[in-house]
């Protein structure tokens, strides 16, 4: 039960991404290009998700528990810290130059399409890259 | 390049995103970010929890495929870069997207729609470095 409910609501992600054009890096980056070739369609992207999920989730949390799992899993940090920022800051860099983002590269992985392959290879190394010892980056010591 | 402006394609296509983050709180009561899925994934302490990702990352990639079921093509992954840029592109992501603790799915989508603070934060923050970064790789160096 837990699998295929994943799987249906993966599946849902996913044909949401390949409909709004969140997986095509050339309609990402003019978006971004605000001065240039502008492409304001994925504002339209936010505003669909958004006008779903905020009531959605009023809804989900009317509810003492989730259906299948015994309890909500929450993000339950406050603080606004400088690795929040930093961190954010260097994915939207990555984010311009490439015009993937990992929720728009990661379903399309089955086109097999060389360059979605390289760049979530390279999303992966990065991620782990991340995760070596804090002592290597000074920065991540606290929070 | 011009991209075609898709306002309906991207609004349903992010309906279903809302709907899929949604469904996740509702049945799994957990957060759809993209990065947590993944990342969770490349750790290997919990089978029953990593089978959950591992399910929605294969219905994420079934997405274009029920895509290409309906339209008979799958969706366009237009990446106007050279592979050098993708790879940079896709390693800086990586490491921002854990440090910053989330990407557009999970800050954007879900963060928002929960009214978190530190996800209002950080999709101000890869927005505008993202605008900033086009803004200056396409228009200032001119590549």
């Amino acid at each position: 039960m837990r699998i295929l409910s994943a799987i249906v609501i993966g599946l849902i992600f996913g044909l949401g991404i390949s409909i709004s054009g969140m997986a095509n890096p050339a309609k990402v980056l003019n978006f971004f290009d605000i001065f240039g070739t502008w492409d304001p369609s994925l504002a339209f992207v936010m505003a669909g998700a958004l006008a779903v999920n905020i009531p959605g989730y009023r809804l989900a949390f009317r509810r003492p528990a989730p259906v299948i799992e015994p309890r909500f899993q929450l993000p339950d940090k406050r603080v606004i810290d400088r690795r929040l920022v930093l961190g954010s800051a260097t994915f939207g860099i990555g984010w311009g130059i490439a015009g993937f983002c990992p929720g728009g590269a990661l379903p399309v992985i089955s086109t097999l399409e060389p360059g979605v392959l390289l760049f979530v290879a390279a999303l992966i190394v990065g991620m782990l890259v991340a995760r070596l010892p804090s002592t290597w980056f000074p920065s991540r010591g606290k929070s | 390049m011009e991209t075609e402006f898709t306002p309906w394609a991207s609004l349903g296509g992010g309906l279903l995103i809302g709907l899929a983050a949604t469904l996740l709180m509702v049945m799994h009561g957990r957060i759809f970010g993209a990065t947590g899925i993944l990342g969770g994934l490349l750790r290997f302490n919990d089978p029953g929890d990593w089978a959950v990702r591992a399910a929605l990352i294969v219905g994420m990639a079934g997405g274009p495929l029920v895509f290409w079921l309906a339209t008979g093509a799958m969706p366009v992954t237009d990446l106007p870069i050279s592979n050098l840029a993708v790879a940079v592109g896709g390693l800086i992501v990586g490491v921002g997207v854990s440090y910053g603790g989330g990407c557009t799915s999970g800050h954007g989508v879900c963060g928002l729609a929960r009214g978190s603070w530190r996800s209002m934060v950080a999709t101000a923050t890869f927005m505008a470095t993202a605008i900033l970064t086009v803004t200056v790789i396409r228009h200032v160096v001119g590549a």
